[in-house]
């Protein structure tokens, strides 16, 4: 429903240079993959668009940038899904999918017949109705990850950005949490930025991926272009065979040192 | 983290809770009224005060000396204990809020004891001079001292890199607590000639409380209580930590700014005319939050009325064993909230 741009997006911190002059446009309901070695800047990006780290250059939702001062706007239009998201050990999971309201509640008011319908809605949508009453600390990581995205999908903003969604999930679960943003993106046309680590999962999603090294865009494109071995030795120093499947997956498989 | 019981699910007790400490606030407020060494039998006080409202008539036996042992001495005290309870119990909870830190108390952050400088400075400048102030100066000073100390605190506490633990926070207290205090010593070995009022006043003074300072600390324990209960729902979206209440639209420095303003100002207030009462802004939160769980929704207006009640009963004792002389308050709350803090350090022992 809405595009996103990064225009010349510098971050730096404590005067050292963490992401230069990022630049980058998503189309309405596109997914687009952040990869590359830890401490690329792909969490910094994401961390900047939210406004949670000072940036140069703008960030802009259909064409319009984002004020520095407006957090409630910004709230409005992206949402964020944290890594390891903080889940306070005597909050239920209505009331924390109910927080995702906050960008539309005015400061000393409180929530409206329509924030709570919203909020119906997207738990029923998530199959999370059943864990209304449960304590959000006592879930276990895939219904965690589940709860957390319906608090996102509460904020009824056209972006969606996810930090490392899969990190702390089994291999089924990590399907379980892509294919539901993959549909929801078909569904709500939300446009998707994840970091992500796995590389055959990131190739596997998304429409487009970013390879991110020191600060700096290396390598854009679909999972054909960026994922090749000549590339990932390059940039993870990772000897990598990559392996394309029929149906045009790519595989990145990692190799041992001293195999024959 | 320790873990609170789940709320009861199904049915929601909250309302019956609210109620419950409603009535609970009135009854306290009467037993508190009831009780002394001297005055009227204790069952005639409700009587006299039933007379005393219009249009009813009620013979109860009590001398009009009686009457002005409970309504000068008596309700004064009791009904400054409920506010300075009660402010204590919602600044305290509001810092834990604001913080997301359940070990401090306006007590540990050492805004009572910056209060207890500001107000010992204005004891000491005022004893030399007949000069009859418009306003009087002791909320103020009491204020300004208790806003220079939790900001010491805040920033030293905070200052220790990224990971600021909540243990940090506390230690920084407790250091700027010993500075004020070590600071208010020198002054009153300076002005030796108050020394013995601000020490009766130091150990909390309930016990001289008038309706004059019941009308002192009013209304900025009105304003402060209204400000707090506005931020209850946000300080809800505090609790998922600043970064996600960030991204969920939240100005946190406005909040967190506004929220200890409030909180040091009706601290400062109850401080001026009570001393230094510790522990209350610990016990009462936590034990609501056992009642009604951890939601601000719900913690900040219990924390009102059951703070109200926790110092009026915490008062009965120092007034009851008054012989040779009677216990400060402030050594009451100390006894009870002393072991329930390290309670609720032992409870948190895995994260501290």
């Amino acid at each position: 429903m809405s595009t996103l741009g990064f225009c010349d997006l510098s971050i730096s911190y404590d005067g050292v240079c963490a992401v230069k002059s990022f630049n980058d446009i998503l189309h309405s309901g596109e997914w687009l993959c952040l990869i590359g070695p830890n401490g690329a800047g792909k969490s910094s990006v994401l961390r900047a668009a939210v406004g949670l780290v000072e940036y140069s250059g703008s960030v802009a939702i259909d064409q319009q940038e984002i004020p520095a001062t407006s957090a409630k706007w910004r709230a409005q239009n992206i949402a964020y899904v944290p890594q390891s998201p903080l889940m306070p050990d005597d909050m239920t999971a209505y009331e924390y999918v109910l927080l995702g309201r906050n960008p539309y509640i005015k400061h000393f008011a409180s929530e409206t017949k329509y924030d709570k319908a919203v909020v119906e809605k997207v738990l029923m949508r998530l199959d999370l109705t059943d864990f209304k009453t449960r304590i959000v600390g006592t879930l276990s990581g895939g219904e965690r990850q589940r709860v957390v995205i319906a608090r996102a999908l509460a904020q009824e903003a056209p972006v969606l950005l996810l930090d490392e969604p899969t990190a702390a999930l089994d291999i089924g679960h990590q399907q379980q949490a892509l294919e539901l943003v993959d549909a929801l993106r078909r569904e709500q046309g939300l446009t998707v930025v994840s970091a992500m680590h796995d590389l055959t999962l990131a190739g596997l999603y998304a429409d487009r991926l970013v390879l991110m090294h020191q600060g700096i865009c290396v390598a854009s494109g679909d999972a054909r272009t960026v994922l090749r071995s000549e590339i990932l030795a390059e940039f993870y120093g990772v000897s990598a065979r990559v392996h394309h499947e029929s149906d045009g997956t790519v595989v990145v498989i990692p190799q041992r040192a001293n195999s024959n | 983290m320790h873990k609170y019981p789940k709320p009861i699910q199904g049915r929601d007790y909250t309302g019956m809770w609210f109620s419950l400490s409603g009535l609970l606030v009135l009854g306290v407020l009467l037993i508190g009224v009831m009780i002394g060494p001297a005055g009227p039998q204790w069952w005639r006080v409700p009587l006299e005060f039933l007379n005393r409202l219009p249009f009813i008539s009620i013979e109860s036996g009590v001398s009009e000396a009686d009457w002005n042992i409970v309504w000068l001495i008596r309700s004064p005290r009791v009904v400054l204990a409920a506010i300075v309870g009660a402010v204590l119990s919602v600044s305290g909870a509001s810092y834990q809020g604001v913080f997301r830190n359940p070990l401090v108390d306006p007590y540990l952050l050492g805004v009572a004891s910056g209060a207890g400088l500001g107000a010992t400075i204005v004891f000491a400048f005022r004893s030399g001079e007949s000069f009859s102030w418009i306003i009087d100066p002791l909320p103020f000073a009491a204020f300004c001292g208790a806003l220079v100390s939790v900001f010491v605190t805040y920033v030293v506490g905070t200052s220790f890199g990224r990971n600021r633990s909540t243990v940090t926070l506390v230690l920084a207290g407790v250091a700027v607590t010993s500075l004020t205090t070590a600071i208010q010593t020198f002054i009153l070995q300076r002005n030796n000639d108050v020394i013995r009022q601000v020490f009766s006043w130091v150990m909390g003074r309930l016990s001289s409380a008038t309706w004059g300072d019941v009308r002192l600390i009013l209304p900025y324990v009105v304003f402060s209580c209204i400000v707090l209960l506005l931020h209850r729902r946000l300080l809800d979206v505090l609790r998922v930590g600043d970064d996600e209440a960030t991204a969920l639209g939240v100005n946190i420095r406005r909040v967190r700014l506004t929220v200890v303003l409030a909180a040091t100002l009706g601290t400062a207030a109850a401080v001026a005319v009570s001393g230094l009462i510790g522990f209350v802004g610990i016990i009462v939160p936590h034990t609501v939050r056992l009642i009604v769980g951890s939601s601000y929704r719900r913690v900040l207006p219990l924390s009102i009325l059951l703070g109200a009640v926790f110092l009026v009963l915490a008062d009965i004792p120092s007034r009851v064993l008054a012989d040779p002389a009677e216990t400060p308050i402030g050594v009451v709350t100390a006894f009870f909230g002393a072991p329930f803090f390290l309670l609720l350090l032992r409870m948190r022992k895995t994260q501290v």
